[in-house]
């Protein structure tokens, strides 16, 4: 595979990223994202890398693309005009949703308003049972009687959403048949094939999604392939997807809703494939940047996965204030934690950083833009982490004095203590907020941080990753080369696959085993087909899981099944031992069920060979020394400074000392050593705390 | 005072730190736990104390009931367990409602920290329990000694041996032993993290023990909250409510004192006990008391001996807020779930258009049911089943904003859905949807309430043990905003039916639940036009209901 010629292009919210990879040689660039039409960038960016690597458009082999067009779309509410359809007397349920206050504390908490609004949330009369019986037949002139509303309300995309289509689609089917005979242009999603899972809410609110993206990113997908073909580029068009595998336009096409927050999983491709080369068999992904920190756990090289995800959380970071979607996502855990993120001095004089951040405009007060807030750049400004004239590669020009005076008049002087302490106790503060963040995710998952090697990437993290790995108690960090496009490099690693749901409540004392074959013989069928659009041929690896709780139980874990012999005997044997690790004991006589049924089918990973260690070299001069403060210590030390670009595999340095790029500055203080990998990866060293 | 030995950002670290370690303490026992109210509403308590018994961070968790009740009740065990006697490996338990959490569902653990031999500190944690024993989780007890096993401030280990004769006991009188036993090895083991990670985070920080950092976290939190009320209006204010109560009416009146560093809330005129179990006692009663005060004055401040401290709750004893033993109180969230409601009537007379107008409050949680006894006899009782699905109707208008509909305050809880009701049962909600004009009306509009339509698939009866407010008194508006709509329970054959205790669907019928809707605020009159041809068009708000409120506006 690494042969071949690849292009990963990733769209994000500010920058375009692109990599070219021609066998072992990749080179990158990053172009600003062109928001009216972000085809645009791509095709521009393309012809332009491909130029400078004398590459010809026809050579591609591959292109490989994630976007935040369809997350972008739902955050600003720039979706189609939508309809939703449901079982009469739950047109409100995706209004309704969790009859929740995720703000305890806050009596003006807003809930965020549903997608679609309530004179567009029509109903039908049809009901299923829960077992799939047809109480109510679906009414067919109640579908006729729609489409005259659905046209005088041009609308453009529609979801339906009964109850129990998880079990029986067939109301839903029927539904869409009349729905596209009378309207042949009209988009339709429905709820069994794009979450077929039970719980009404959450399935209708990944439906809605689904369809309020699908025009634009259907038209999106069309202009991009056009481009590609227009350019000489005839080879393959993949998307990626938010669980970490690629898809074809196809299929990108129907199910859009699967490409959100495509970009932060690229960024965890790569740190698996990191994982992989250095043989660490626990890793913890960070990527910090300038607004959020994303922590993902890695085990056996596999990143965590999810069925839970929140898109556009009205409130920052608060867990239930967003829409939530069911679909295969890389379990993330996202913090208000970045280089631009806020720090003050709450009523009880703590000092409070993030979740808000200054952004890039008008940016950190050291940006000298106009922006008056002390932020966690502005304190690493002042421990002398950062190189004020290099700063984003020379693209911003800090000014530590602006800095100085907006830690000083924020959190120093409400304190009553110096702006060099202030600073430590913001950096302190927002490493202790991810760290929280991290072991609380953990303990959630029945796993621990410790002893991990963290994979740290994006441009704030680096600066913060060997203080906020001793709070977690790992001694390892890896800082990966060209961490600053690591989501577009993830891309070139990312496998074809794809994921199918089905809900089926069984208790395993009452489950025949040819039941649960049958089962997946029906959703492999269905990846299959998908999978196969992009890899007609070759080994694919299955995974299995099934969702299962003891009877009496409202939450279900993920219970990962052996690959054979799926009896009822081992089924209770898988869960046993998956909730013995969660929850540290099993409960022997209670009866056992299982709800939902995941089978994925994925091209085996690249297998990215654990890489020998290099022949040790000698370190250059240093260029410069800095001086430093220890945010552990409180204590200033004098570093020296390396040129990243200078350092070659092999070679050994002790800290204390700072390795500088255009992205980022590494900070390596004094009892930790660091040492060039293989790849160009900095891997940094120390003892437990 | 002592602390002084710590740095400002020393501190500021620590004090991050331990609520971190509650935290993790907290999600530990939120995923272990078995019961519903738990996992759903995060209905669960985690804290860590100082020698001294005082709380030094508490976890944020779903529901206000344990506020500071928890806190309150590891006094209660210091009391009888003093520190001194305290071995390693030792662990603590009741469900006693008066020195614990309001109610004997609730259980309450402690567990001794020890570090290199020597207690450096205390974990508690709370959940409610799946079952306790007794009549069951219906308000229709009339004494404690219906309610179910009562157990008094224990020794659960002793220097890490279980005392099986306790467990035995429990087993022997509970309807899901299975369950129940795996709560209380939860709560055990959400101490042990807890505990484990304090020790680990007094190595990092080389802490030979936490009374320091205990004294200077409190002392600053009670200074920092003495500051906010300050700022305050100085005064009394007296406001009162009426509610619905189970066999009469029942009257809250509270009066909020604003001093210089305290608030001090008294409900003396408050009705007195009931014969049912919506009684609260005073533990519960100062949970939500100091819940709904906070959300107004202090809402990001944790909760710490320092911070609760500051709020002050009397009632005379034997009022249903203050109710004494023998007195029944399984359902004492009727009461509970009230008190901000009638705290807010105060401290909207010394701070107008703050609070907001009041709601539904009261949960409307559907507890159905059938089974011999309860629905019929034998067979005729139909398959027998028990669901506990919380719902909620529309909250109060707030100053600036309309209340949120079909969503719950004080109560944390999140619902349940249809189709996982329907899963497990053989209901049929027929129907759950906004209730069309139940929101008070007003400048701002309150919460819209629901209805929800329910029967049988089998030809058989099913039953409600109902526990509901607010219909026959609803909750009112403020400054001006007219009353949301009162709640209703009836079968869809047209009978109406008791809001509290048990009542039987017969075969054939559907239960009929019409919840409240949430007071205004401000005068109809001076809703923005548009904002109610905007309610009229979505259907929050009829055409007829629109002219009738609105007038003019509503045209």
């Amino acid at each position: 595979m690494s042969t071949r010629t690849r292009l990963a292009v990733d769209i994000g919210g500010t920058f375009t990223d692109l990599v070219l990879s021609v066998g072992d040689a990749t080179t990158s660039s990053k172009l600003l994202t062109t928001p009216d039409a972000p085809a645009r960038a791509v095709i521009e960016g393309a012809r332009a890398i491909l130029a400078e690597a004398g590459v010809a458009a026809s050579s591609l082999d591959l292109v490989i693309h994630g976007t935040t067009l369809a997350t972008n779309a739902l955050i600003e509410r720039k979706g189609a005009r939508t309809a939703l359809i449901t079982t009469r007397g739950f047109r409100d349920s995706i209004e309704i949703a969790y009859e929740h206050r995720f703000q305890q504390y806050d009596l003006y908490m807003d809930r965020p308003a549903p997608l679609v609004s309530r004179e567009w949330r029509l109903e039908v009369t049809e009901r299923l049972a829960a077992d799939g019986t047809v109480l109510l037949p679906l009414d067919e002139s109640d579908i006729a009687g729609l489409v005259e509303i659905l046209r005088q309300e041009r609308i453009e995309a529609v979801a339906i959403s009964f109850l129990h289509a998880y079990i029986n689609p067939a109301h839903e089917e029927q539904a869409r048949a009349l729905l596209a005979a009378a309207m042949p242009d009209l988009s339709i999603t429905i709820s069994s094939e794009v979450c077929r899972e039970i719980r009404e809410y959450e399935r209708t609110s990944t439906t809605v999604a689904n369809a309020y993206v699908l025009p634009l990113m259907d038209r999106y997908i069309a202009a991009m392939r056009a481009g590609l073909t227009e350019m000489g580029a005839t080879c393959p068009l993949l998307l990626m997807m938010s669980s970490g595998g690629v898809c074809t336009v196809e299929t990108a096409r129907r199910f859009p809703v699967r490409l959100v927050e495509s970009g932060p999983a690229g960024g965890v491709i790569l740190a698996r494939r990191i994982a992989a080369m250095g043989g660490y068999d626990r890793a913890l992904s960070f990527d910090m940047g300038g607004t959020t920190a994303k922590i993902t756990l890695i085990d056996d090289f596999t990143p965590q996965q999810s069925r839970h995800f929140e898109v556009a959380r009205a409130y920052r970071f608060a867990k239930g204030s967003g829409i939530p979607v069911r679909i295969p996502v890389i379990d993330m855990v996202e913090i208000g934690a970045g280089g631009g993120s806020i720090a003050r001095v709450d009523e009880l004089r703590r000092i409070v950083v993030g979740p808000d951040s200054a952004g890039s405009e008008p940016g950190p007060a050291g940006y000298g833009r106009g922006g008056e807030a002390a932020t966690v750049t502005d304190a690493d400004v002042i421990l002398g982490r950062v190189d004020s004239r290099r700063f984003a590669g020379g693209k911003i020009r800090l000014e530590p004095r602006r800095s100085h005076n907006a830690i000083a008049a924020s959190v120093a002087t409400p304190l009553g203590i110096g702006v060099e302490e202030a600073a430590r106790g913001i950096s302190e503060i927002v490493d202790e907020n991810m760290a929280s963040a991290a072991r609380v995710h953990a303990v959630e998952n029945g796993k621990d941080t410790a002893e991990r090697t963290l994979i740290a990437f994006g441009g704030a993290a680096p600066l913060h990753a060997v203080r906020l790995a001793r709070k977690l108690g790992i001694t390892r960090v890896v800082i990966p080369r060209d961490a600053g496009v690591g989501s577009a490099l993830g891309f070139l690693h990312a496998p074809i696959a794809y994921e199918v749901v089905r809900t089926f409540l069984v208790r395993l004392d009452r489950l025949e085993a040819d039941t649960i074959d049958k089962l997946f013989d029906g959703m492999r069928e269905e990846a299959a087909a998908v999978v196969r659009l992009g890899a007609p041929s070759g080994d694919l690896v299955e995974t299995r899981t099934a969702y299962m709780r003891y009877r009496g139980q409202g939450h279900e874990i993920a219970v990962p099944l052996p690959a054979s012999g799926l009896d009822p005997a081992a089924l209770r044997a898988a869960f046993d031992q998956t909730y013995g690790r969660l929850f540290g004991r099993i409960i022997p006589k209670l009866e056992v069920e299982a709800v939902t049924w995941t089978l994925s089918l994925s091209q085996p990973s690249e297998q990215a060979a654990q890489q020998a260690a290099p022949p040790a070299a000698d370190p250059p001069e240093p260029g410069d020394h800095w001086r430093i403060v220890d945010s552990g210590s409180g204590e200033t030390v004098d570093a020296l400074v390396f040129e990243r670009s200078r350092l070659a595999p092999g070679m050994q340095l002790s800290g204390p000392l700072a390795i500088v790029e255009a992205g980022t500055t590494t900070i390596i203080p004094s009892d930790f050593t660091a040492r060039i990998a293989a790849d160009g990866e900095i891997v940094i060293e120390g003892d437990a705390a | 005072m002592s602390g002084q030995g710590l740095s400002e950002i020393e501190l500021q670290i620590m004090w991050n730190r331990l609520l971190s370690v509650v935290e993790e303490q907290a999600q530990t026992l939120v995923r272990t736990a078995f019961s519903t109210s738990a996992r759903e509403a995060g209905d669960i308590s985690a804290g860590v104390f100082d020698l001294k018994g005082r709380m030094v961070a508490q976890a944020v968790t779903g529901t206000p009931g344990h506020v500071n009740t928890m806190a309150r009740s590891v006094g209660h065990f210091l009391d009888v367990f003093p520190i001194e006697t305290m071995k390693d490996g030792d662990v603590f338990v009741t469900n006693d409602p008066w020195k614990g959490t309001g109610h004997l569902y609730d259980l309450v653990i402690v567990t001794p920290t020890f570090k290199d031999g020597r207690i450096v500190a205390l974990f508690a944690s709370t959940t409610h329990l799946v079952d306790m024993g007794g009549v069951g989780q219906t308000p229709e007890g009339r004494q404690i000694y219906h309610e179910g096993l009562f157990i008094p401030l224990l020794r659960l280990a002793n220097a890490g041996d279980m005392n099986e004769d306790l467990l035995a006991m429990i087993r022997a009188n509970v309807r899901e032993p299975v369950q129940v036993i795996g709560d209380v090895y939860a709560l055990i083991a959400c101490n042990e993290i807890g505990s484990r990670r304090l020790v680990s985070m007094m190595r990092e920080f080389k802490l030979a023990d936490i009374e320091d950092l205990s004294e200077a976290i409190i002392d600053r939190s009670r200074r920092s909250m003495a500051e906010i009320i300050a700022k305050l209006p100085k005064g009394a204010w007296t406001a009162s409510m009426r509610i619905d109560g189970y066999e009469a009416p029942i009257d809250l009146v509270a009066t909020v004192r604003i001093g210089d560093e305290m608030i001090h809330v008294d409900f003396t005129g408050t009705s007195g006990m009931s014969s049912f179990a919506i009684n609260c006692p005073m533990c519960y009663t100062e949970a939500y008391t100091t819940f709904g005060v906070n959300c107004l004055i202090a809402p990001h401040v944790p909760n710490n001996a320092g911070t609760l401290d500051a709020v002050r709750v009397t009632a005379p004893e034997g009022t249903i807020v203050n109710a004494t033993h023998p007195a029944a109180v399984y359902a004492r969230s009727v009461m509970g779930h009230m008190l901000p409601d009638v705290v807010y009537g105060c401290l909207d007379q010394a701070m107008p258009n703050r609070v907001p107008a009041e709601g539904t409050s009261n949960l409307w949680t559907l507890n159905l049911i059938a089974g011999h006894g309860l629905t019929g006899i034998g067979s005729k009782a139909g398959s027998a089943f028990m669901v506990n699905s919380f719902h909620s109707g529309g909250a109060g208008a707030r100053p600036a904003q309309d209340g949120l509909s079909a969503t719950p305050f004080p109560s944390g809880v999140r619902n349940v859905p249809v189709e996982a009701t329907e899963a497990i049962t053989p209901l049929v909600i027929w129907r759950k949807e906004l209730r069309q004009d139940s929101g008070g009306p007003g400048r701002q509009r309150g919460g819209l309430g629901q209805v929800m339509e329910i029967a049988s698939r089998e030809a058989a009866p099913f039953g409600i043990f109902a526990r509901f407010e607010r219909v026959k008194h609803p909750a009112r508006g403020r400054h001006g905003g007219g009353n949301g709509q009162a709640g209703r329970l009836s079968l869809a054959s047209g009978k109406e039916l008791p809001a509290k205790g048990l009542s039987v669907v017969p075969p054939g019928d559907r239960l009929i639940v019409e919840m409240p809707g949430g007071g205004g605020m401000g005068a109809p009159a001076e809703r923005d036009p548009e904002a109610v041809a905007r309610d009229v068009r979505l259907g929050y708000l009829s055409a007829e209901a629109a002219k009738r409120d609105y007038g003019p506006a509503g045209d």
